[in-house]
């Protein structure tokens, strides 16, 4: 899909969500790594309710839309769930990001809603998680071979 | 006696939710709408930290960001992030009234940052990806990977405050 066959809906939409889904983040507090911490310290636990609360919207969404068998109206793609393969490195990567959200309360988009509520020192954070992603990335191309690029195979 | 109890298992739930719950459940739920809506106009799952790679491979010619479905993609998820600031500026505009900045060193912000951006691409996803759209889908992968990663940082997070590093 190329920026020029695209539906002309489809950017208005993405900005439409992703506005929702900042004014959200905003709300809930979780733009704060204040607030983050204070759960992953066990002194507040109701950021329980923002996965809780956005997992009771989708969750319904993705199994009544998956189970339709229908195509989406803006792209034609057929619903499906969200469905990763698993290997070590999920697990591993889930333990790196695991230490990274408890040393500092932030994660990707948290952070990008952090800089909307004016919060400029989250760009340190930002800067962090670009550099990670790049030296990532430029460790597997380095030692993998092209075969496993795409590691984005169905569950 | 029995109300004795009660009213002792009730403050102990409350001093859980010292904030209450209500602003973290209609943040999760707008949370959730902002990414059903993409999904039901186009069959994406948009989680946030794809726009690190996808954004990169506009700067690095390494072939792990040039694959297609970081280039294809960049445009729009480019939009899709600002789109996410604007919200929350929106939010801090209508809410907070004026800007808001952490206390929170920037040495733990920066730190913090390079796990999350190395965890995130080697583990397919991050609290978006896997916590919301994969937990939405039922996903086993992603069910474990938000199972490691929420205990680590809870074990990570409480090593470093009792080392007294605050905030």
């Amino acid at each position: 899909m190329t920026a020029g066959n695209r539906h002309p809906l489809f950017l208005p939409l993405v900005v439409v969500g992703g506005i929702l889904f900042g004014f959200g983040l905003g709300f809930s507090g979780m733009a704060r790594p204040e607030i983050v911490l204070s759960f992953l310290r066990l002194r507040d636990l109701g950021l329980l309710f923002v996965m809780g609360g956005a997992v009771a919207v989708v969750g319904p969404v993705y199994f009544l839309a998956a189970r339709s068998g229908w195509n989406a109206p803006l792209t034609g793609r057929r619903y499906g769930r969200r469905l990763k393969s698993m290997d070590p490195n999920v697990l591993a990567g889930g333990a790196l990001f695991g230490v990274g959200w408890g040393l500092s309360g932030i994660c990707p988009g948290a952070a990008y809603a952090s800089l909307g509520i004016g919060n400029y020192p989250i760009l340190w954070g930002i800067a962090g998680m670009f550099i990670g992603a790049y030296g990532q990335g430029f460790v597997r191309s380095m030692s993998s071979g092209r075969d496993e690029l795409d590691a984005s195979a169905v569950e | 006696m029995d109300t004795l109890v009660s009213a002792l298992a009730l403050s102990a739930v409350l001093d859980l939710f010292p904030r209450g719950i209500s602003q973290y459940l209609i943040g999760g739920l707008l949370v959730g709408t902002g990414t059903a809506v993409i999904y039901l106009g186009t069959g994406i799952s948009a989680g946030a930290s794809t726009f690190l790679e996808s954004t990169l491979s506009y700067v690095s010619e390494q072939q792990r960001f040039q694959q297609p479905r970081f280039v294809t993609t960049r445009d729009w998820r480019i939009v899709f992030t600002l789109s996410i600031v604007a919200g929350a500026a929106l939010y801090a505009a209508v809410f907070q009234g004026g800007t808001w900045t952490t206390d929170v060193q920037p040495w733990r912000l920066f730190a913090g940052g390079l796990f999350v951006g190395v965890g995130t691409r080697l583990g397919k996803g991050c609290t978006s990806g896997h916590g919301i759209c994969g937990v939405g889908s039922v996903s086993r992968t992603s069910i474990g990977n938000v199972a490691v990663f929420m205990s680590v940082a809870i074990g990570t997070a409480l090593a470093v405050s009792a080392m007294g590093v605050s905030p």
